[in-house]
């Protein structure tokens, strides 16, 4: 029992960042932009997040109070990410650039920065920022006794302060986009620009909204997955942002189904680093390297449906053409 | 007679130098952020990127060999560009054609020149995913790409981990991370130096891929500009519906467009690997030779004879890049890269201005001629 329950608090735990920078994805996209550089603001939010946590443990603050430091580490996350995405809406938006060439741009740069940086900070060679113990939430953070039992191992074993910052951001971002005001325009933006700007909608606005939004959300993904790996950061995200691109396109564009296959594309995460432990896994005799194996699905099961939704995607329509006042 | 055109209008007089002004302002910035990270070795540290890729023919030879795969990869993402994709997964394409000839090479043991031809048809195999899922299915070409990268990262690593034969441990070697080093596994199947390396003072680096990689650039620039074929590609990637009125099968065009630029990041990663110099390690994250093809690109605006020299501009400031060590990391050339990208991403905007100010110098100067 205790290995499913260690197979279920890990998948969650690597899904929070999937379905963190997804939802991010999602925002820009209906907004009308295309959001590449996902990978590169997680990056740059993970940096910023892991200094933080360090700074507060040098300085012993994070021991007294371990998780108003975490909240502190996410806000900057997010505010960092937020800033970086500026850079893809300035270019976006005002300039009009070709927005997957603006994303590759930020992609690159954002790894070699955080190298940089990091090289400079720590000195040659340490590459890798560790991340203080404090920061999980255990059963003494609740006054609670510690347990090995099952329940204690789903909810505590991996249990950060993303999670339930995950979960509020998730129902927000359900209300946010189709009880408001604000998600329907934003959705216009995506779908028919000009139609929107013909109702008095300001597109330039919506999409500046939802490209930060986005870059928000992909900094806090950027935190959330460092924690989840759990070996550090090294000025990598290992894919994940490209990951979560996946995810939002599995997901039909949609909140609740992208929570889906942000867990299925965890799972099948989790399955590949410890398909050896895993009991009721089908074992290929002979065959070395099953991780890569298990890597792979997620993206080829992505394709096969790209193939069969691609007829009736969801995918919003004016995505990827920059808006232009005067064309027709 | 032939009247030479004002300066304004000639396109590429302004697109070299937009790419110019990249380069400078990526430069600049590079330098200014060493300047902020470390005020006292900021000036070793820029002075080694910028000098060491001719401080020695061995270094100036590794500048060579590290621009063809570049050449490559950067002739693929421009080949594509031509019809109005964006490959994004030149690295993907890249992998597989390292992979096939390296398996060429070990497992068949083959010649060079065969397994620099499977190579080519690995590349093009993986190209032709993103074609035909754009043709048939409309899938932005984009995500088939990344898709396909990891996938094709993955697939390589599982083939490659069980296939005993291919591995260094497998050839005398104790590692079983990497690929078997040519020297001992197929000698015949390392591309020949023929005599460069005399030329180069016994560089280990140098050898014909450079030349390779020049004659591929020159057909690639032969089939855009003088044939139907690549005619009808720049037609698609200029206006896809006008071409189709015009009877251009727009989608026949995506998928052939993407298989040679797929065989050419294949081949690539066929010379990169057949040098004999580097093993294949087995990593958990792309490649990056074939994100650079895209730099490559944009520098020379898609234009292969163009693509010769952004290609040898880039391999020279990654050598200098790696001269930087210890004062500075060697990503630090990735940063001016990604200004670089970023600029050219409004490279209209750019040129438009270029034109502009242009337009107006020579105006003030007629208006000067004018009164005098």
């Amino acid at each position: 029992m205790n290995i499913l329950a260690n197979i279920i608090s890990l998948t969650i735990v690597f899904a929070v960042p999937l379905m963190l920078v997804a939802l991010g994805g999602m925002y820009s996209e209906h907004s009308g932009v295309i959001n590449l550089a996902l990978e590169g603001i997680m990056v740059i939010g993970a940096l910023c997040a892991c200094f933080t946590l360090q700074a507060f443990d040098r300085n012993g603050m994070g021991k007294v109070h371990p998780q108003l430091c975490m909240l502190i580490a996410i806000i900057v996350a997010a505010v960092t990410g937020t800033l970086f995405s500026l850079l893809l809406a300035f270019a976006a938006i005002n300039l009009k650039a070709d927005q997957t060439i603006g994303g590759t741009a930020l992609n690159t740069f954002a790894p070699a920065f955080a190298v940089v940086v990091t090289w400079a900070v720590q000195g040659q060679g340490l590459t890798t920022i560790q991340i203080p113990s404090w920061i999980r939430i255990t059963q003494e953070s609740f006054g609670l006794e510690q347990g090995k039992g099952f329940w204690d191992m789903l909810i505590f074993k991996y249990f950060y302060l993303t999670t339930p910052i995950a979960i509020v951001l998730f129902f927000a971002a359900w209300i946010l986009m189709y009880k408001t005001k604000f998600g329907l325009r934003l959705r216009a933006c995506g779908e028919h620009p000009q139609a929107a700007d013909s109702v008095g909608i300001n597109v330039y606005r919506m999409r500046y909204a939802g490209v930060l939004i986005s870059g928000c959300l992909g900094g806090i993904g950027g935190i959330a997955y460092t924690i989840a790996v759990g070996s550090g950061f090294s000025s990598s995200v290992g894919g994940y942002g490209f990951l979560a691109l996946a995810v939002m396109i599995f997901g039909n564009w949609k909140p609740v189904q992208i929570l889906g296959s942000a867990v299925f594309f965890a799972l099948f995460k989790v399955i590949a680093a410890y398909n050896s432990s895993i009991p009721f896994l089908p074992k290929f005799e002979g065959m070395k390297d099953q991780s890569s194996l298990y890597q792979m699905l997620p993206y080829i099961v992505t394709m096969i449906v790209l193939i069969f939704t691609s007829k009736h995607s969801q995918a919003p329509k004016a995505e990827g053409i920059p808006y232009d006042k005067g064309s027709r | 007679m032939k009247v030479k055109k004002p300066l304004a209008e000639n396109q590429m007089f302004i697109s070299v130098l937009a790419s110019v002004i990249s380069i400078i302002a990526g430069l600049l910035f590079g330098s200014v952020l060493l300047f902020i990270l470390n005020p006292s070795k900021a000036g070793i540290g820029m002075g080694a990127m910028l000098t060491t890729g001719f401080s020695s023919l061995d270094q100036f030879g590794k500048v060579l060999y590290q621009s063809a795969p570049l050449m490559l990869c950067g002739l693929s993402v421009g080949f594509a560009f031509k019809t109005g994709m964006f490959n994004i997964g030149a690295t993907g394409q890249y992998t597989i054609g390292a992979f096939c000839a390296l398996y060429g090479a070990i497992a068949l043991q083959l010649p060079w020149w065969v397994c620099l031809l499977l190579s080519l048809i690995g590349g093009a195999v993986w190209g032709i995913f993103p074609g035909l899922f754009k043709a048939l299915f409309n899938v932005n070409e984009v995500i088939t790409s990344i898709m396909f990268n990891w996938i094709g990262m993955y697939l390589v690593n599982l083939l490659l981990a069980n296939m005993p034969v291919m591995l260094a441990s497998a050839w005398g070697a104790s590692n079983s991370d990497r690929t078997a080093a040519l020297a001992q596994a197929n000698p015949g199947a390392v591309i020949p130096k023929g005599g460069l390396d005399k030329l180069f003072g016994n560089s280990s680096w140098i050898n014909i891929s450079v030349f390779v990689a020049i004659i591929v650039a020159i057909i690639c620039w032969f089939i855009l500009e003088k044939t139907t074929f690549g005619y009808e590609l720049k037609a698609c990637g200029y206006n896809k519906e006008a071409s189709r009125y015009a009877g251009i099968s727009a989608n026949r065009n995506i998928v052939f467009s993407m298989i040679i630029a797929g065989a050419l990041s294949g081949l690539g990663g066929g010379l990169y690997y057949l040098a004999g110099t580097i093993q294949y390690v087995l990593e958990k994250k792309t490649l990056a030779m074939g994100f650079n093809g895209i730099p490559v690109a944009l520098l020379a605006n898609s234009n292969p004879i163009g693509t010769i020299f952004s290609s040898l501009f880039i391999s020279y400031i990654q050598v200098g890049g790696s001269a930087m060590q210890p004062n500075f990391s060697s990503e630090s050339t990735d940063i001016i890269i990604a200004v670089i990208i970023y600029l050219a991403a409004f490279a209209l905007l750019m040129k438009g201005v270029i034109t502009g100010l242009l337009k107006k110098s020579m105006k003030n100067k007629d208006d000067k001629e004018a009164k005098a």
